[in-house]
């Protein structure tokens, strides 16, 4: 029941995560917080066969099985089996660090120094509170450097440490793992390895030369079960087999198997949030230059959803999907 | 204490094998709350009901279906996906190995440590062969019901497997556009560069702790023993974009002084 906690308030992935400031010295950079990774695979909907009709999920209260709203649930922390403390989110704001609505970057470090293993997921940081010159400055000077800005601060009742990151112009915020969190080979109870018989060591690297290439093809990474399930449901909906149509009230999102019947797109909602701040008080020409851009990438950004549509349907896919694909094996 | 090993598999490095237990390499100690019924302090749980008639449905009896086109889906036989799930395996196939590093970490999901499984030999030398070449693994596995693909990685004569996450979850910065504006002034660009000097550092992941997660228990531990928990509140700090220089020259200044006391 670990994720419980998280169901009540599931970002939509359209709303920032979280807002507020960055801070380096005495210079305040306000930015919204979106998430840069999307759920994987399609989610399929829950449908009742009989009645065809969607299902929702309810919370009630396990003694009684009285349905609940939002407002007569709170958190409890078990100081023993059974038996809870209830904890407000009054209470769980109220503790926070002074600068909780704050990303205060006091260290600056070089971002090759960082260890891969620490990063846990990535966010997209737009400039928000109408301009973006600040937001600018600190991407710039942090690319031109090639350091990182690390701080920690509370999100939704957690502590993250995370690093601050400038590529493309665009700030990025890597939450990492905290030290206590990772593991040493010792913690694990790997004993010493034995030194290993050079003929042995010799097989590998032959091996190893056999099967390199040059560039990760990260098609690799494709979801193969996606895949198969969007083919099954291309077959499926050429023969008419058990296709149906939606209820109406359930079109809107909400409970029903986890995702919304329609996906808005992130890169969209990024974009435009990118190009918002600053250009707005410009001379009317720029606003213009904004706006097409962002259509463009409106249109070169098809979500999971309308590429995997536009598959099963037959349409070649956008271009872009697959540069998207490629694009994490380039190298730093 | 040593942990338990989560899988058994057998890493495929061409026609060589390699007998492997996996053991996570993270350990989140994170604070998990539970939902609560508020007037009873029961625990609450989840039930599933039809959209229609409100009726309480059990999860056997729910159909899957995939939405096509606004207002359409198909329905899917449990018999159906069945057949789309991955075969169990204890095969770990390296499809190919590439320069380490050459996998962004961006890709990251989740490492686990690899454990020789017998076999110490096979497991010592594909670790180092794989130092010496400096090359990593792109491998590939089905565990509890699940396909994975991920980085094989051999560090200080350990083999670590690092689940990746699939090419669709990850947003490439690439494809955005950044925000644009009136040229920026070098004089500022430089202050914040010296800004960013002076507040250089090694990184040293070590000296950071979640203290957060200790505030929040001593909260509940307060509580439980009837006392009043203390109420802070927080005004945030805000620079004019006119202000910027001011803020760059005076945060610059603070720290030469800071430097020299």
């Amino acid at each position: 029941m670990a994720d419980e906690d998280d169901d009540l308030e599931q970002p939509a992935g359209l709303r920032p995560f979280w807002s507020g400031t960055i801070t380096f010295g005495l210079v305040t950079v306000p930015v919204a917080l979106f998430t840069a990774t999307r759920p994987r695979g399609v989610s399929l909907r829950m449908i009742e066969p009989e009645t065809q009709s969607t299902i929702q999920r309810r919370y009630v209260c396990s003694k009684d099985e009285e349905p609940l709203d939002n407002d007569d649930i709170v958190r409890g922390y078990e100081i023993e089996k059974g038996k809870f403390v209830v904890v407000t989110d009054y209470e769980l704001s109220a503790i926070e660090p002074r600068k909780s609505r704050e990303i205060d970057l006091r260290l600056f470090v070089d971002r090759d120094e960082i260890d891969p293993m620490y990063f846990e997921r990535a966010y997209f940081l737009v400039p928000a509170g109408g301009t973006n010159k600040a937001y600018r400055l600190l991407a710039e000077a942090m690319q031109r450097t090639k350091q990182a800005g690390i701080a920690t601060f509370v999100m939704r009742a957690k502590e993250y440490l995370v690093a601050i990151l400038a590529e493309n112009g665009i700030l990025r915020a890597e939450t990492l793992r905290f030290a206590d969190d990772l593991r040493s080979p010792e913690d694990v109870g790997l004993d010493d390895i034995p030194k290993p018989a050079g003929a042995d060591v010799k097989k590998f690297e032959e091996q190893i030369a056999r099967h390199t290439k040059k560039q990760v093809d990260l098609h690799d990474l494709l979801d193969d079960y996606t895949e198969q399930l969007e083919k099954l449901v291309a077959q499926k909906e050429k023969k008419g087999d058990h296709v149906i149509g939606m209820p109406e009230e359930s079109s809107g999102g909400g409970g029903a198997g986890g995702g919304g019947a329609e996906v808005v797109d992130l890169l969209q909602v990024l974009s435009r949030s990118l190009g918002e701040a600053g250009a707005v008080r410009k001379s009317p020409k720029k606003t213009t230059t904004t706006a097409k851009r962002s259509s463009g990438t409106k249109r070169a950004s098809s979500t999971k959803r309308t590429s995997s549509a536009k598959r099963a349907s037959g349409t070649k896919r956008a271009p872009t999907t697959k540069a998207r694909k490629t694009a994490g094996a380039k190298k730093r | 204490m040593a942990a338990r090993a989560i899988w058994k598999g057998i890493v495929h490095v061409g026609t060589l094998q390699v007998p492997v237990k996996l053991y996570s390499a993270v350990q989140d100690h994170s604070i998990r709350f539970r939902l609560l019924h508020k007037t009873d302090h029961a625990p609450v749980k989840q039930q599933l009901v039809s959209s229609v008639s409100g009726d309480v449905v059990t999860y056997e009896s729910v159909r899957k279906a995939f939405p096509i086109a606004r207002g359409r889906m198909v329905m899917l036989a449990a018999e159906e996906l069945e057949k789309l799930t991955p075969e169990e395996s204890r095969d770990i196939e390296v499809a190919r190995f590439v320069d380490s590093g050459a996998i962004d970490h961006r890709w990251y999901e989740r490492a686990y440590y690899l454990g020789p499984d017998g076999n110490e030999r096979a497991y010592a030398a594909a670790a180092e062969a794989m130092e010496k070449k400096q090359k990593e693994g792109l491998a590939k596995w089905v565990m509890r019901g699940k396909s994975y693909v991920g980085a094989l990685r051999a560090e200080d004569g350990y083999l670590m497997l690092i689940a990746l996450r699939h090419a669709e979850e990850v947003i490439d910065a690439a494809a955005l556009t950044p925000p644009t504006g009136r040229p920026l002034a070098e004089r500022e660009l430089e202050m914040a560069e010296q800004l960013l000097s002076a507040l250089h550092g090694a990184f040293d992941p070590a000296q950071f702790h979640d203290e957060y997660r200790a505030r929040v228990i001593d909260l509940v531990e307060t509580k439980a023993a009837g006392k009043k928990p203390k109420i802070a509140k927080f005004q945030p700090r805000k620079t004019k974009e006119d202000q910027i220089t001011d803020a760059l020259e005076a945060s610059l200044a603070g720290m030469k002084r800071k430097a020299r006391g």
